[in-house]
């Protein structure tokens, strides 16, 4: 009889982690919605589009050897003076306007992307720290995030913006420039981090593991960040596509304000805003364009970021 | 409901303070506000004697203290980039701002709750689902790139609209108003369309869900038993119960009207707070960034006792509890 128990584990190989993939409701509810199919072609393909831009770009845009001023107003999909095709134009420099967006929302992403991670970092720590400890600690990490949620966050970037521009020597402004406003940016934004992972530390704190852990003599930070972390992460993925989607929109808005990354390394929102001026002379195409990236990117993300809250959310699942 | 308005105003006392300290913080350490008055070439003498008269060697507890009584005068010193107080140039630019704020307060109030009951009432007409659409699409949108599209189509395409600035404004001696002339009102137009959007769609949105809840409670039904017209029922009835919230909503969200303000002030160069803080902040001009922190969050505690006061009026339930604070 042994002998016929003993094989019983074998006989279910344990699946590989791309059979659980294919399995999983993630996968399926995928599958199921086209909303979701779509913004992720679309986000994927621009996101590609930015990180392979030096490699994929028609023109290098920002080397002065190669510009040419007779190319300067060329219209979409067609040859400028000095024979060279350009499908979306170029400005009035004669820069490509595909590839000044591809190397905009390279930079447009980045700072976004680092941006949300350091929101990310901050406020699950901060909201980890103040679900697990409680008491004084957690009233005055909430009160602070609940003051700067009354507030919009683009005012508090402003705010960030202007006191580092104070306190960063003129020499170096140019190129702390990008650094400064991923700071601005990621403080903005970690309240919403923070209030999301302490509600879920709060219902995690009382479950049996972390009490087993506790009795096993394992160090408090351990516990948060061994035990705890990895069940409120899912909360946490949804936020940060959303708020990657939101970041992205805050730089643009810094940027379009003339707060943000110097005009010799334009993102897209430098882009929008020096085109704004040739919209009145009829070169549509040098804002247009940037304008459809930035929107296109910035919603589609936010949608995938929609369609994984509902996913994650198993009270939506029948 | 004494007591009640008392403790609000304690606690709005508290963040104000909380909010100057941040204020004289940035003030006091960011940039250095002697070499940031004098120049490059001033000697020692003068560098010692600035020191003496702004106060910096006091110290740190009595110089907040001067910094509050200063803020309470409505002083917050002189503007390094424009060298004119502080205060002058807030009062000067605010009456554009509050006139832009009012009038897309009023277009998303009218049109967003006009929108909602239509919305909410015929549920499944072609014109709801297309109201819908363009709504989800216009809170989509960042700001600047509505304002820039509205430019693009009215101005730079129809030509019937100006792009930028306040047209010619009234002085009416300390308020200079743009209601008043054929090009103050039509460059109003445009940016107040802008900032008015986003809380257009919210409003309408808002005023929708509760009507839809609201048609679907006893009450209503009974009303309809009763016979009574379906005027008197949407309106009287359904209408009354849904602006509770829409009152919490929008009194909470004139803080992110502030935020796109800044925007689309700038998107339209109108002349405004706004568009000053943003200038402050490309030149560092700590005094006004001090200064328009300190502006916003009294206009944030104001609007929130008002609304707290509001909700009290509107909403009998809470007078019963006479805690009331939530």
């Amino acid at each position: 009889m042994t002998d016929a128990v003993e094989p019983a584990p074998q006989s279910a190989p344990q699946p590989t982690r791309f059979q659980r993939f294919a399995r999983s409701d993630l996968l399926w509810s995928y599958l199921r919605s086209p909303v979701a199919i779509v913004s992720s072609i679309v986000a994927t393909v621009l996101i590609l589009a930015a990180i392979l831009a030096p490699w994929l770009a028609p023109y290098t845009p920002f080397d002065p050897a190669t510009l040419n001023l007779m190319d300067g107003f060329t219209p979409p999909d067609s040859t400028s003076f000095a024979g060279h095709y350009f499908l979306l134009g170029a400005d009035n420099q004669g820069r490509d306007m595909l590839s000044t967006i591809m190397y905009g929302s390279r930079l447009s992403l980045f700072v976004g992307f680092s941006a949300t991670v350091l929101a990310a970092g901050l406020g699950v720590g901060l909201g980890l720290i103040a679900g697990y400890l409680g008491g004084f600690v957690d009233a005055a990490i909430m009160r602070i995030a609940d003051i700067q949620l009354s507030f919009p966050a683009i005012l508090i970037a402003l705010l960030i913006f202007g006191i580092a521009r104070g306190l960063i020597p003129p020499a170096q402004q140019q190129n702390a420039a990008v650094w400064v406003l991923i700071i601005a940016i990621g403080l903005a934004n970690w309240a919403q981090f923070a209030r999301t992972v302490r509600g879920a530390t709060l219902v995690e704190r009382r479950r049996e593991y972390v009490a087993a852990a506790r009795i096993m003599g394992v160090r408090p930070i351990s516990i948060l960040f061994r035990h705890v972390l990895p069940n409120v992460l899912g909360p946490v993925l949804v936020i940060a596509t959303i708020g990657l989607a939101l970041a992205i929109i805050e730089e643009a808005t810094l940027s379009y304000l003339g707060v943000g990354v110097p005009p010799t390394q334009p993102s897209l929102g430098t882009l929008i805003r020096t085109g704004q001026q040739f919209m009145f002379s009829g070169e549509w195409w040098i804002v247009l364009f940037p304008a459809v990236a930035l929107v296109l990117l910035a919603l589609s993300v936010n949608l995938l970021g929609d369609w994984l809250r509902d996913a994650l959310n198993p009270k939506l699942r029948r | 409901m004494v007591a009640f308005i008392a403790r609000r105003l304690g606690q709005s006392v508290l963040v104000m303070l909380a909010v100057a300290l941040i204020a004289f913080l940035i003030f006091r350490f960011v940039g250095d506000p002697v070499a940031s008055m004098l120049g490059q070439d001033a000697n020692q003498g003068d560098i010692a004697e600035l020191r003496d008269r702004l106060g910096l060697n006091d110290p740190f507890y009595l110089q907040f203290y001067h910094f509050v009584l200063d803020a309470l005068r409505g002083d917050f010193g002189i503007s390094y980039r424009l060298q004119q107080p502080v205060s002058d140039l807030i009062l000067s630019r605010l009456p554009a701002t509050i006139e832009l704020a009012v009038t897309s307060a009023v277009i998303a109030l009218v049109f967003g709750i006009v929108l909602g009951i239509y919305t909410a009432l015929r549920r499944r007409s072609v014109e709801t689902a297309f109201i819908m659409t363009v709504s989800l699409i216009g809170v989509s949108l960042p700001t600047f790139l509505i304002g820039i599209g509205l430019i693009y189509l009215f101005a730079v395409e129809l030509q019937v609209l100006p792009s930028f600035g306040r047209g010619q404004v009234v002085d009416l001696g300390w308020w200079r108003t743009g209601f008043l002339t054929e090009s103050g009102l039509k460059s109003l137009i445009l940016p107040a369309i802008t900032l008015s959007l986003f809380q257009l769609t919210l409003i309408m949105r808002l005023v929708r869900a509760e009507m839809l809840e609201v048609l679907r409670t006893d009450y209503i039904r009974f009303a309809r038993a009763r016979g009574l017209a379906r005027r008197v029922i949407h309106f009287r009835h359904a209408l009354r119960n849904t602006l509770v919230p829409v009152i919490t909503i929008a009194g909470l969200q004139l803080g992110s009207v502030i935020a796109f303000a800044i925007i689309t002030e700038t998107v339209f160069q109108w002349p405004g707070v706004g568009s000053l803080f943003v200038n402050s902040v490309q030149a560092v001009d700590v005094p006004v960034m001090a200064a328009y922190l300190v502006f916003v969050a009294l206009v944030f505690v104001v609007i929130n006792l008002i609304v707290d006061i509001l909700y009290w009026v509107v909403n009998p339930r809470l007078r019963d509890s006479a805690s009331g604070g939530r």
